[in-house]
């Protein structure tokens, strides 16, 4: 099991992910094609300011009125996606497996963003709980989510803590990260890959078409 | 039984007598026909994006008005109509439709605010008036909204206001404004002029002295300007938020054509917010141009230029105490919001502004057609918009100034209803008020 794990699932899943991805990716925008009225109002200038009003914490007057949201939002966003790329135990396999090596977190803190990404998630799944707007249009399936996001995080800090039989925990930490690459593409996670191209669009039909701000 | 809110026992025949005549079959035809034919490539990727964090709630008046109630976040309007007829593939019953247009057109204004209020952009109005047009295609609309449509469609204006009529109330609103300039005029019909002026049917219809101010703010900035004695003078169409495009169309391009009839260099919009975004944006997409095909500007920005340049000078500034009124469809719909306040500052002395403003302003909830839905729902307006009676009261302002028809008559009612003892007015009333009459033109 550790083996399949080690090897052929996660080439898998990368593959899914990276194919998925792309896949998502481009058939959205030869439907934003098809339908017409999206492709000749996006203008890259507007868009990029769109997009960086809105990834800059307290850049947007939504993110200043909800400041405690917003840094839980970027912070948990932020360890996210760079504690899995710079994760030295990581760095080491690809440069096993594929050759691949580059700059690497420093343990401790790469275990301090793993937390704040534990942390997050849970807050982000008692919020869902906890606000009657937000459980009110919360399905089950937002609820799986966010467990499925935090899975590999809780596993790859139990096992560099060592808690637990190693070899499980490293072989429920490859599959649950496997599985977390996969989702990407094909469930709400996607918004990973769309925020730019929703933000760009938007901040063209604010920015290029109506002269307005819209952050 | 579950209990019904005020809102749900509100009587429209609109709404009551038109869902008794659906079928399921109609309804699930519907809903195919705008979810996969209409709409494709928004629809798809909004649904897909929305995390549902709730972060749009806090822009919307409807929510901030009625004490955070989930049910009147934007995502909660979007969940308990777009979201359920996508899950069951339009398998819906009659209620459902009836309780969906409740929400999309009397509960939500359209002004876009939770668009700019979302993290990913997801243009959330442009969902609800996706449902809108779901709606209107099963005929579930608002009765006295549905007439302003159907008059559009006979007369080509919003209030069965005859070619007659039309002609008269400009020949008298000509000579009402030769009292004070003898030689102003509306001139009907001149071919090659530099401005075509442009307004909605309540001008002559209950406000024609508007016409009259016009005509002597015309006058004395010396601009060369024509209105079209036939059909096609007004845009403001209330199709295009009643759902029924194919009106929405003809209205734009019968207006388009009768400029380019009389060959003018462009359009000056009155005072009317969703004139402009019809003529300017919705109108020529559905007729298939990126953009106007003649340059159209609105009125704040025609007084900005008159009195940037000094075409318009002001003899003594408005005393009175004054605040704004942000128009959606020009403020956060053409970021004129800066110009505006220059007007005001340039006419009026003691002038308090808004907070949030500009972009950030909160909807009239008179506009996208809801305050069209008429009595009937005034009282759910009127409990949707108590967070703009708190921001208009905490100005100590005692004057509204507002560039927009539905914002003047929404922020009307709220005056009314929350007993703010203010006024609202027109830029141009002020204007004329305030303008420097020249000895020559005087009579």
């Amino acid at each position: 099991m550790y083996e399949f794990a080690r090897g052929p699932l996660v080439s898998i899943a990368f593959a899914v992910f990276i194919g998925g991805s792309f896949y998502r990716i481009i058939s959205t925008i030869l439907l934003a094609k098809k339908e017409k009225v999206i492709l000749p109002f996006v203008s890259p200038r507007h868009g990029l300011r769109s997009i960086m009003h809105w990834i800059i914490p307290f850049g947007s007057r939504n993110w200043r009125i909800h400041p405690s949201f917003t840094i839980l939002t970027f912070m948990f966003h932020i360890c996210l996606l760079l504690t899995p790329v710079l994760t030295l135990g990581h760095i080491m396999l690809w440069r096993e497996s594929w050759s691949l090596s580059w700059w690497s977190l420093p343990p401790v803190l790469s275990t301090l963003m793993t937390i704040i990404v534990i942390l997050g998630g849970i807050i982000f799944f008692l919020r869902r709980i906890a606000d009657p707007t937000v459980r009110f249009v919360s399905s089950w399936s937002d609820f799986v989510l966010v467990i499925i996001v935090i899975a590999p995080f809780v596993t790859g800090f139990m096992a560099h803590q060592q808690i637990c039989d190693y070899n499980a925990i490293i072989t429920i930490h490859m599959i649950s990260g496997a599985l977390w690459l996969v989702i990407i593409p094909f469930t709400r996670i996607v918004h990973m890959l769309f925020f730019p191209l929703t933000r760009a669009y938007m901040g063209g039909e604010f920015g290029y078409v109506r002269n307005a701000r819209d952050w | 039984m579950k209990k019904l809110t005020e809102e749900q026992q509100v009587v429209d025949p609109g709404l009551d007598e038109q869902v008794k005549k659906l079928t399921p079959e109609m309804i699930q035809k519907v809903v195919k026909r705008v979810l996969t034919k209409e709409a494709s490539a928004r629809l798809k990727v909004y649904i897909d994006t929305c995390v549902r964090c709730g972060l749009c709630a806090e822009a919307c008046n409807t929510y901030l008005s009625r004490n955070k109630d989930p049910q009147f976040a934007p995502v909660s309007k979007v969940k308990n109509t777009l979201w359920e007829l996508v899950k069951r593939k339009g398998n819906v019953d009659g209620e459902f439709v009836r309780n969906m247009a409740r929400i999309v057109f009397t509960e939500c204004g359209v002004c876009r605010r939770c668009s700019m209020y979302c993290p990913f952009g997801i243009d959330i109005a442009y969902l609800l008036l996706l449902v809108r047009r779901i709606c209107s295609l099963l005929g579930v609309v608002p009765q006295y909204l549905q007439d302003t449509t159907n008059s559009h469609a006979a007369t080509m204006n919003q209030m069965w206001v005859h070619q007659d009529e039309w002609i008269d109330t400009l020949q008298w609103q000509e000579e009402e404004a030769q009292a004070e300039i003898p030689s102003a005029r509306i001139p009907l019909e001149k071919e090659g002029a530099e401005v075509m002026y442009s307004v909605i049917a309540p001008e002559p219809k209950i406000l024609a002295q508007l016409l009259g101010n016009m005509a002597l703010i015309f006058k004395v900035a010396g601009v060369d300007w024509t209105m079209p004695a036939t059909d096609g003078w007004d845009n403001s169409n209330m199709a295009m938020y009643s759902g029924d495009f194919e009106i929405m169309g003809r209205v734009e391009r019968l207006h388009w054509e009768t400029a380019a009839r009389l060959k003018v260099k462009k359009i000056v919009m009155g005072e009317c917010g969703h004139a402009f975004r019809g003529a300017v944006y919705d109108g020529p997409r559905w007729l298939g141009w990126s953009f106007p095909p003649i340059p159209m500007v609105h009125a704040i920005e025609f007084y900005y230029d008159m009195l940037k340049s000094g075409r318009i000078k002001i003899r003594e500034k408005y005393k009175e105490h004054v605040t704004i009124q942000d128009p959606c469809n020009t403020v956060r719909g053409r970021g004129l919001g800066d110009k505006l306040r220059y007007v005001i500052n340039e006419l009026c002395d003691n002038f308090t502004d808004v907070d949030p403003r500009l972009e950030h302003n909160y909807c009239c909830m008179a506009g996208g057609g809801t305050i069209n839905c008429g009595p009937p729902w005034k009282r759910s307006r009127m409990k949707s918009n108590k967070v703009k009676a708190e921001q208009l009261a905490a100005t100590g302002a005692h004057i509204v100034i507002t560039p927009c028809h539905n914002c003047h008559s929404g922020i009307e009612d709220i005056i009314g209803f929350y007993k703010l003892g203010m006024h609202v007015k027109f830029i141009s009333e002020i204007m004329v008020e305030t303008m420097v009459i020249p000895e020559e033109l005087k009579g």
